[in-house]
């Protein structure tokens, strides 16, 4: 019905609550929508659980296609890694010691570097310092992979070159460091939540009985902060572990089974991208390889992270 | 009789403000190796790459010659993929993050969705990757184009936009409902008069940033099999692409070929933190803007 | 210019045949009648046994130590109580005749006619007009001209008209906590509710601005019923025709104001007006 009119009929006793009364005895449309709106949302968001199932069913099909060429103990104890030509060998062990020492290299950099950070941002920097520093540690964490994996390359091997001679122009060790520089901001910046989850009253405490603020910060801050400073070293390990671009470009892709940092190794994550950049014939065994190792990259990643919550979860029991 | 022999706590108390002054000095030196370490990766690829950046470089396709090669294709290639990912993750992210907030009970589905989101955000990119190029590349036959691309991208970056959209909704105060529910609005009024406006400026802010991360990203999209190659410029969603990242990794790669390959890294490098800084410029500045205390 | 009044014959607009049908000895004066009445948090009981006829144009205070179930009291009334999750209600509660505890009783019709003022000012982050204009939007009201009126006629009916006329297109949080009280009473108005819910709306504002929301109350009698939660006893006496007296969930003594205050009936309620206790 025409408003105006409504309006011209009953100026003396048009009321918006008539108006509003009308209104809802017309609005069976709008319920119609206001019922299907929760459905519409439920389905978007088993989306992302749909995505993890479609992850996980993936990988696993294709890992048992690859398991019907492969004898699983050869793969898991396998140390030669040939995955082209007559003769070829599925070991993943030259891979996983690859990606172990890279990660161990960046846990070596990271660890301590970004502990230090975060004890320096919460406990000791003035709030200007801070203010400073801290968007640094957040442009560093933004930088792309691609860009560290070039700096790696062309820059960090190069420079330690002159100080070991019989480093391999791509070698694990360079990409190694920059890894774990890559992951410094990430260590510092859940390190430092956890510090500063720490009440104030223990830290008065202890300062009000002469200690110094090192004796504070090693002996009563860190050890209570100790949960969230793990959980921010495990995610650090995943993190490491599912790194791609910095070692594919400056490790190489020799599968040497070795443990010396100077010599060019390969990650499970770098193998993927040679394979599939190398276009394998699906259906190959070199193809189900790829799922193969993605799946163990999948189970150490997704264990690491399990442990990392409950760590945390621990950690939100305590306070 | 005492227990503490003051002038012993004296001479002991020298050392220990000694130990930590060189702590105090030993964390900021520590703190300041990141800022040292931008300083140099800054200035290295800057002093490369300068030089290659003039108009040509920005506005040729790609070429074999250095001289004559340019990245217009591919920065169009990483606006097409933001382009298909923006409208992507707004409605799955903003969606799943009003579904938790503000519909579903808090039951052990709720944590299911939660805990696998937090685990999502966890998978390395290379497995996102495969998962792309078994689904979309190949099972869905669409070959590695912009579409592919953009779908395997939305779903890596879910995780981030939903946790910052959850973040921006949550801290929309409860007062607010209460005002809209008690004037008769349903809940979806609510939340789409109330809710999502306030909330809008997180929720932006955490999709720029999603896409910038999405725009630096290259393991996956090497997965994919996107090339780097002499490919046209893509102008439609099933057209062949290629990105900035990619560029870079293929010039690194051959620069043990042609030297000249790595200068040219260097500049698209410059090219795309350029990208990435403005991107999150506009993130901060729509946080600062927009942000109320309510 | 139309006139628009605020209701032409309230017994006609809200007694539709239906609810005259179901209730035929319905007192046309009683707006709310709560009997028995029972609610729980979880396991914690905060209401019991709660029986009350509030009455047409009439302020019904309510007033009571803190955690007396006051405002949980209110907050029933327009089922607002059902945001918190774990709450459970019995007993009935008939407004305008109709159970309102009725699963068939939508919710959003209630609200629309049972309006609330929150404790703290509570405005959208929206301009000035668009405050007052939300409830008859989201009731389809989208004719501009119509707006603009229900707009003025509110916020002139809030006392608020002369101080925002000229900054109505301003966000609403420029406003002083008191304008915005009376801009969120404004706002409650625009959808021409027939009964006020009024949680403590003074308890975070100044003396003055306490004064004016008060007189403006008082005012707000002649076209709606009101009911308002109060801890402050003056208040409740200067502007209430009734008192209610809660404590521990229960109703102690409800009754004239004039009565309440100079001659309670029960001795709980003279402890707590005089001030021994609360």
């Amino acid at each position: 019905m025409a408003l105006e009119k409504v309006l011209e009929r009953g100026k003396e006793n048009f009321s918006v609550r008539n108006w509003i009364e009308k209104n809802r005895r017309k609005a069976t449309f709008s319920n119609i929508f206001e019922k299907m709106i929760p459905k519409i949302l439920f389905v978007i968001s088993i989306i992302s659980v749909l995505t993890t199932l479609g992850i996980i069913f993936t990988l696993l099909f294709e890992t048992i296609e690859f398991f019907k060429d492969v004898s699983f103990i050869s793969f898991f104890t396998g140390t030669t890694l040939q995955p082209l030509g007559p003769n070829a060998e599925f070991g993943i062990l030259p891979l996983v010691t690859g990606t172990l020492m890279a990660t161990g290299i960046a846990m070596l950099v990271a660890i301590p570097i970004g502990l230090m950070t975060a004890v320096y941002l919460s406990e000791y920097a003035s709030e200007r310092v801070r203010r400073i520093l801290k968007p640094v540690l957040e442009i560093l964490a933004g930088i792309p992979t691609i860009v560290y994996g070039f700096f790696a390359l062309t820059f960090v091997t190069p420079l330690l070159k002159n100080f070991i001679p019989g480093l391999e122009p791509t070698n694990i060790l360079s990409p190694g460091i920059v890894m774990g520089i890559m992951i410094i901001p990430m260590v510092a910046s859940l390190s430092e939540d956890a510090l500063s989850a720490v009440p104030k009253s223990l830290r008065e405490g202890a300062l009000a009985l002469g200690a110094t603020k090192l004796e504070v910060t090693w002996k009563v801050v860190v050890p209570a902060a100790v949960s969230g400073i793990v959980a921010s070293f495990v995610l650090a390990v995943s993190r490491a572990i599912g790194e791609t671009m910095i070692v594919t470009i400056a490790s190489g892709s020799s599968k040497n089974f070795t443990f010396d940092v100077t010599q060019s190794m390969q990650t499970m994550t770098a193998y993927i991208v040679e394979v599939t950049g190398g276009d394998a014939p699906a259906g190959s065994t070199l193809y189900y390889s790829l799922y193969a190792v993605a799946m163990t990259l999948f189970v150490f990643t997704l264990i690491m992270n399990l442990v990392a919550q409950y760590i945390s979860r621990k950690l939100r029991e305590e306070y | 009789m005492k227990y503490i022999n003051h002038a012993h706590t004296q001479k002991r108390m020298n050392i220990r403000l000694l130990k930590n002054a060189v702590a105090k000095t030993l964390f900021f030196l520590a703190t300041l190796f990141g800022l040292i370490v931008l300083v140099a990766l800054i200035y290295r690829v800057v002093t490369q790459g300068v030089h290659w950046i003039d108009m040509d470089f920005l506005t040729n396709r790609l070429s074999t010659d250095p001289e004559k090669a340019g990245i217009y294709g591919a920065v169009i290639g990483t606006l097409w993929l933001m382009a298909v990912m923006a409208p992507i993750t707004l409605i799955l992210g903003v969606g799943t993050a009003v579904y938790l907030e503000e519909y579903a009970r808090k039951n052990r589905f709720h944590r299911l969705i939660q805990t696998n989101i937090s685990n999502l955000a966890g998978v390395p990119s290379v497995v996102f990757g495969l998962q792309g190029l078994t689904v979309f590349v190949r099972g869905m036959e669409l070959g590695a184009v912009v579409l592919a691309g953009g779908l395997t991208m939305s779903l890596l970056v879910l995780p981030i936009v939903v946790v910052a959209a959850q973040e921006a909704i949550r801290a929309v105060p409860q007062y607010l409902r209460e005002a809209s529910f008690g004037m008769g609005a349903t809940k979806w009024q609510t939340i789409r008069n109330i809710v999502l406006p306030a909330a809008l400026p997180g929720i932006l802010t955490g999709v720029i940033l999603a896409l910038s991360r999405a725009v630096g990203e290259t393991a996956p999209l090497v997965v994919l099999g996107i090339p780097a190659l002499l490919i046209p410029v893509p102008d439609s969603l099933f057209d062949k692409f290629t990105v900035l990242p990619l560029q870079i990794y293929y010039w690194t790669l051959d620069s043990a070929l042609v030297r000249e390959y790595a200068n040219l890294a260097a500049a698209s490098i410059m090219v795309l933190l350029v990208i990435l800084f403005l991107m999150n410029s506009i993130a901060i500045l729509i946080r600062n803007k927009f942000q109320r205390r309510f | 210019m139309t006139v628009l009044t605020y209701r032409a014959n309230p017994g006609d607009v809200l007694a539709t045949a239906e609810e005259k049908a179901a209730s035929p000895a319905l007192n046309k004066h009683d707006v709310f009648s709560v009997s028995d009445l029972n609610l729980w948090y979880g396991e914690v009981q905060a209401l019991r046994n709660i029986n009350l006829d509030l009455k047409e144009n009439e302020i019904t205070a309510i007033i009571g130590p803190s955690g007396c179930g006051k405002s949980t009291f209110i907050k029933t009334l327009n089922r607002m109580v059902e945001l918190v999750p774990s709450v459970r209600v019995s007993g009935k509660i008939l407004y305008r005749g109709r159970n309102i505890l009725d699963n068939s009783y939508k919710v959003e019709e209630l609200r629309t006619r049972v309006g609330m003022v929150f404790q703290k000012p509570n405005p959208f982050p929206k301009s000035i007009y668009e405050n007052v204009a939300y409830g008859p939007k989201i009731h389809g009201i989208r004719n501009k001209k119509i707006l603009d009126e229900i707009v003025e006629k509110s916020l002139r009916g809030a006392a608020i008209w002369d101080e925002v006329k000229d900054r109505l297109h301003e966000n609403a949080y420029g406003l002083s906590g008191g304008q915005q009280q009376r801009l969120c009473i404004a706002r409650c108005l625009a959808i021409e509710p027939d009964v006020i819910l009024m949680d403590e709306p003074t308890s975070a504002l100044d003396p003055i601005s306490t004064l004016k929301v008060e007189e403006l109350v008082q005012e707000l009698k002649k076209d709606f019923s009101i009911v308002i939660v109060t801890h402050n006893m003056q208040q409740a006496a200067r502007i209430s025709d009734k008192t209610a007296f809660f404590l521990n969930g229960e109703v102690i003594e409800f009754d004239k104001t004039d009565k309440i205050f100079s001659n309670p009936g029960d001795k709980r309620t003279e402890d707590y007006i005089t001030g021994r206790f609360g």
